[in-house]
């Protein structure tokens, strides 16, 4: 059976067998570099097509469909359009910083890849408390986001990122939350035993009411943070033209772009992680013929199907919800998501403590 | 209590009113024979445009050669930038009186912004709107045309 663990053993001790251990390292880090890097370029390609033909349908259109098979060639096209493109830096903009915002708001995306598990044992870092680093990366975006609205020395782009800032730092506190309330129930911080934890069923259907509330709170909260619509008010188009990547060109626009979509792999990874089971199949409590059979089909699918799915819906969201304005975004937040997190929270640790859930 | 009642009502309702909205948007993404768009250029020949589609503005002429048009200029008046330009002539009725009778009937394609006036001004329905909309055309004289034929005359009984 196909399995990534197999070839990750199998290329670590050819490498251990043929270097001397120092060089086995580096060639190690170099191979999980160059993965992770061509992995986001796939990505980039593939959910700008898929957002543009989501968008499409639901806007009973049809989409890009000329540039190769069905336009699958379109991303392709436009990738090559941003590369020759002039990458222009304005006269009164804070230069040293301009250039080093996209690079900021990439690097934050690509920290988050760390500890994500693709696969059993698939992973490039399993460190022990990989939630606690998740949500403490998942904030640094916003450094770069609010470097280059600053530097840009345009009202619009500095409006756009000081919202940005706002958005992130009250979201935060829900996905923080809702994230806390599996971390209680599975009692581990580590992914890979959260996800074993799902051995006998997601935590989504083992949780009861309670844990479908928390994941509910979770994509409201993810949506919002990683600066999509309804929740897009950094980069209003009607309002602030693009926010804070106005006067971004060329390849460093591509790398904002990028980097969202991006945002929005990691976080729906990060979601189907400790909601949905990650790499775990569907398992359903003592049904051992049903599990084998679920076992058949690759931890790699598993993950990647499930993490689509939830790609899927926060692109549903973006296409049929109009975008909301500052204070009704920041009520939801105070008045509604946190509240509701914090009693939820309440009732998984009851749950938690007397073993309710399954 | 009534803050709570209130207060869950509005999660409720928040709730049901967003799903009906990504109800209608799943329904559109499963539903592909609901899509608009026409493939243009390739659907030439099957293109169906809706019946009220305004392309130019023509003038019908019977196998006979005979149109509707009496020459009244109220379709000149009509239009608002001046696209219509009519020019009449006299001619003699069998009776011995002089008539007025449409001698040249110029339309500005250039100018026309299909706004559907004229055809509304119209007393005898002489000019009405077609499909055609491919007008692209490497000199602009040719798009002022005459819409009355040569050697057309007026149909019997259109006063």
């Amino acid at each position: 059976m196909f399995s990534l663990e197999k070839i990750s053993i199998g290329v670590q001790t050819a490498l251990n067998n043929s270097l001397p251990a120092f060089w086995a390292l580096m060639a190690q880090f170099a191979i999980v570099g160059v993965l992770v890097i061509s992995l986001f370029a796939v990505l980039g390609l593939v959910l700008v097509f898929m957002e543009r033909k989501v968008s499409a349908y639901m806007q009973i259109r049809l989409g890009p469909n000329r540039v190769g098979y069905k336009g699958t060639a379109q991303t392709l096209a436009d990738t090559l359009k941003l590369l020759v493109k002039e990458g222009l830096i304005p006269d009164g903009a804070d230069k040293f910083l301009f250039r080093l915002a996209p690079y900021v708001v990439m690097i934050s995306a690509m920290l988050l890849m760390a500890p994500i598990p693709f696969s059993r044992n698939f992973q490039i870092w399993d460190i022990n408390i990989g939630v606690l680093y998740i949500s403490a990366i998942s904030s640094m975006a916003v450094i770069g986001i609010l470097m280059a609205g600053w530097s840009s020395n345009n009202k619009y782009s500095l409006l756009g990122a000081m919202r940005s800032g706002a958005q992130i730092v009250s979201y935060e506190l829900s996905a923080g939350l809702s994230v806390l309330s599996i971390v209680i129930l599975s009692g581990s911080l580590q992914l890979s035993e959260i996800i074993q934890s799902q051995e006998n069923g997601w935590w989504l259907f083992k949780g009861h009411i309670p844990a479908v509330i928390a994941f509910v709170i979770f994509i409201i909260a993810v949506t919002a943070e990683t600066n999509r619509a309804p929740f897009d008010l950094a980069e209003a188009e009607s309002e602030l033209t693009a926010g804070f990547h106005t006067e971004y060109s060329g390849m460093r626009f591509a790398l904002f772009f990028l980097a969202e979509y991006a945002n929005i792999f990691i976080v729906c990874a990060i979601g189907a992680t400790l909601f949905l089971g990650g790499w775990m199949p569907f398992h359903v409590g003592s049904w051992s013929a049903f599990n084998q059979i679920m076992d058949y089909i690759p931890g790699s699918i598993w993950f990647f199907g499930k993490t689509f799915l939830l790609i899927f819906v926060i692109m549903w969201f973006r296409w049929t919800f109009p975008r909301l304005r500052i204070d009704q975004l920041l009520n939801l937040e105070w008045k509604y998501l946190l509240p509701i997190g914090l009693i939820n929270l309440l009732l998984i640790t009851v749950m938690a403590i007397l073993g309710w859930h399954f | 209590m009534g803050f709570l009642k209130n207060y869950i009502k509005t999660v409720y309702e928040a709730v049901s009113s967003l799903l009906k909205g990504m109800k209608r948007t799943g329904y559109y993404f499963t539903h592909h024979k609901e899509i608009i768009t026409q493939s243009y250029p390739d659907n030439k020949d099957t293109m169906i445009l809706p019946e009220r589609f305004r392309g130019e503005v023509v003038m019908p002429h019977t196998d006979s050669n005979e149109h509707r048009c009496t020459g009244c200029t109220a379709c000149e008046l009509a239009c608002p930038n001046g696209t219509i330009k009519i020019i009449t002539k006299f001619e003699m009725t069998p009776e011995g009186k002089k008539k007025k009778a449409l001698d040249t009937f110029v339309y500005h394609l250039e100018l026309c912004t299909m706004c559907n006036l004229c055809i509304e001004a119209c007393p005898t329905n002489a000019i009405k709107m077609a499909q055609n909309f491919e007008h692209s055309v490497y000199d602009r004289s040719q798009l002022t045309k005459t819409l009355n034929k040569e050697g057309s005359k007026l149909m019997e009984g259109v006063e």
